[in-house]
């Protein structure tokens, strides 16, 4: 068989979502962020969502994630794309809202407009990208990097009676009323970067078929925060982020339906 | 009725899509009045209280970027905390309204009317270059009516507007006209008026992107020259006043707002004494009546602006009266001057009158 006999339509097996732009991104390469992005316009695509999807960016390197997807976007202030995201799907109930923010952005500066969303059970996704750092600003501290680890702002290690605890977000959200679909997911194998999408599609159903406030938190690697090669990051994430950050499912709808 | 509840009901009949709220003294009466009024049930308008005002209006920049007409209200220091999203709402060139029913300050200061931030409301208020269109209401009605002109002015040039009230204007009870029910907008309505909403690409090709960020120094220096170019129109288009006795006035009052009012009174007083004192109440603060200002400033011996506060707007005064003797009288912490104070302000200020 020739290469030009292969290279044939019918047996073309993977390619560039159409919903993901064709154009260079400005992650790291090894980062987590492509991947998820990946999922999320496979998603949106086969969803049948191109056309009926907000999409809200947060403060930090998911920033332009408008400038990837190909639908409707707006840039949140820091923090705030629950509250956006909030308006944006209340006005628009016909349409699919989704936040898509990192650790800072959700668990430290956002903690309140995160927690209300969800507690008023906004029927939004929230995409939760947790890498334990600040990969926009260059490597400080964030709400959920863990005890010992090394940042520009914990140069000598994160410590309890000096910065308190990594916070463990998506537990506290779990426990809320508003929320139906709480999950910790990664994107490190195949097996997991399938399992991630399967949540976000879930997360998206929620969200549309009016069931409550999703959130698919994707413990995910900073290779250039952590100053590790991708490889090494995700050795990293496997042996001390997932002690502290275990994958599964924290809240599934038919556990505690919305009242 | 009351000039908050006045704001639900104009903000109601406008068809305003979404308010959202959180409760401050003295404006509460806003979001309980639509709260009981139920418009949702009605009109199909949100109606929503925040956990905070970062986050009501951080909902109302959501919903505007989606063209909706969405608006939000507070008093002085709930507006201190909404800075950060008017200035992204300007930045994103997304027209909203907001309204601050002002109390006195600095900090939590008191609950009684100031209008002490002039300053905050008129020159920006957050960080970055920009403008509000900022009006000032003196009647019940102008609260009632000013919630249709601001949305309409920030629909025209798309840019935030603010009802800047102080707590005699939002707590007064006077009779009102209520203008008609206005239909919401449909969905088709809303695309044809806002080609650049975030709302779901439906039928267009290309996706909008309501963002204030531009790292390229010129490209941001480019939006930056397009806002200056809107304030630009704006200040051309949209100076609103009113004159009272400014004719032969020798004697000039300038004031906004509810002081007004008692301003009027007083001037009614000092023509009876043979005074001849005349007023300019700028019902725009942004864009400022400066041209109106200087001209009457030929013809008057001097001007006297009345304020709640320790003499801002006197400033702009200055500015557009430079070799007009200009002086500011105030009271301060929610005390509100009578007539007779500001007459005697005016002339000890200007010691031929006494």
């Amino acid at each position: 068989m020739t290469t030009e006999e292969i290279i044939q339509p019918q047996n073309k097996v993977y390619s560039r979502p159409r919903l993901l732009d064709e154009r260079d991104t400005h992650y790291c390469p090894g980062c987590s962020h492509g991947v998820v992005h990946k999922i999320i316009a496979e998603l949106l695509d086969e969803m049948g969502l191109e056309n009926k999807t907000v999409g809200v960016a947060p403060v930090g390197c998911a920033v332009f994630a408008y400038n990837y997807i190909d639908v409707d976007w707006v840039e949140a202030a820091h923090g705030r794309a629950p509250a956006v995201a909030t308006a944006a799907s209340r006005l628009n109930p016909q349409n699919l809202v989704f936040t898509y923010q990192g650790d800072g952005d959700l668990a430290a500066i956002g903690t309140a407009e995160t927690i209300h969303a969800a507690n008023r059970g906004e029927n939004i996704a929230m995409i939760f990208i947790n890498n334990g750092i600040y990969g926009m600003t260059g490597g400080q501290m964030a709400p959920t990097t863990l005890l010992g680890m090394k940042t520009a702002t914990t140069p000598y290690g994160r410590t309890a009676e000096l910065n308190g605890y990594p916070l463990p977000i998506s537990n506290i959200l779990a426990t809320l009323d508003g929320t139906c679909y709480v999950t910790r997911q990664a994107v490190h194998t195949p097996a997991a970067v399938r399992k991630t999408k399967a949540a976000i599609k879930k997360a998206f159903e929620n969200a549309l078929a009016k069931r409550g406030t999703s959130v698919v938190e994707v413990v995910s690697t900073c290779n250039s925060g952590w100053k590790l090669s991708p490889a090494k990051s995700n050795e990293w994430m496997v042996e001390h982020m997932f002690e502290k950050y275990p994958l599964g499912d924290l809240k599934t709808p038919s556990e505690e339906p919305k009242n | 009725m009351k000039g908050n509840e006045a704001i639900a009901h104009a903000a109601i009949r406008y068809g305003v899509d979404g308010y959202f709220g959180y409760p401050i003294t003295p404006q509460s009466e806003v979001l309980e009045t639509l709260a009981e009024l139920k418009p949702w049930e009605t009109t199909g308008m949100v109606v929503l209280q925040a956990e905070s005002e970062v986050a009501a209006i951080n909902m109302v920049y959501g919903g505007a970027a989606t063209g909706k007409a969405v608006m939000t209200s507070s008093s002085s220091p709930g507006v201190s905390l909404k800075q950060e999203g008017i200035s992204y709402i300007a930045a994103s060139e997304l027209p909203a309204l907001i309204v601050n029913v002002m109390r006195g300050g600095p900090g939590l200061g008191t609950i009684q009317p100031s209008q002490a931030d002039y300053f905050q409301a008129v020159k920006g208020g957050g960080h970055g270059d920009y403008h509000l269109i900022v009006l000032a209401p003196a009647t019940v009605q102008e609260m009632t009516d000013f919630v249709a002109l601001g949305f309409d002015l920030a629909f025209k040039y798309r840019n935030p507007a603010m009802i800047l009230a102080d707590g005699v204007v939002g707590q007064m009870m006077e009779k009102v006209v209520l203008p008609p029910q206005r239909p919401r907008r449909t969905e088709e309505e809303l695309r044809a008026q806002c080609p650049w909403a975030a709302c779901g690409k439906g039928d267009r090709k290309n996706r909008n992107v309501i963002t204030s960020l531009e790292l390229d120094s010129a490209r941001m220096e480019e939006n930056n020259h397009r806002f200056q170019a809107t304030y630009k129109l704006i200040e051309q288009n949209e100076v609103r006043y009113q004159t009272y006795y400014a004719d032969d006035a020798d004697y000039l009052i300038v004031a906004f707002g509810s002081v007004a009012r008692i301003c009027l009174k007083a001037i009614e007083e000092a023509r009876e004494a043979g005074i001849k004192v005349g007023m300019l109440r700028p019902i725009t603060l942004w864009p400022f009546p400066k041209t109106q200002i200087a001209e009457l400033a030929k013809s008057v011996r001097g001007i006297l602006t009345v304020e709640l506060n320790a003499g801002q707007m006197v400033e702009d005064v200055r500015l557009a009266a430079p070799t007009t003797p200009v002086y500011h009288f105030g009271r301060m912490g929610g005390i509100v001057p009578n007539p007779g104070e500001v007459l005697q302000a005016l002339k000890e200020h200007f010691p031929e009158l006494a």
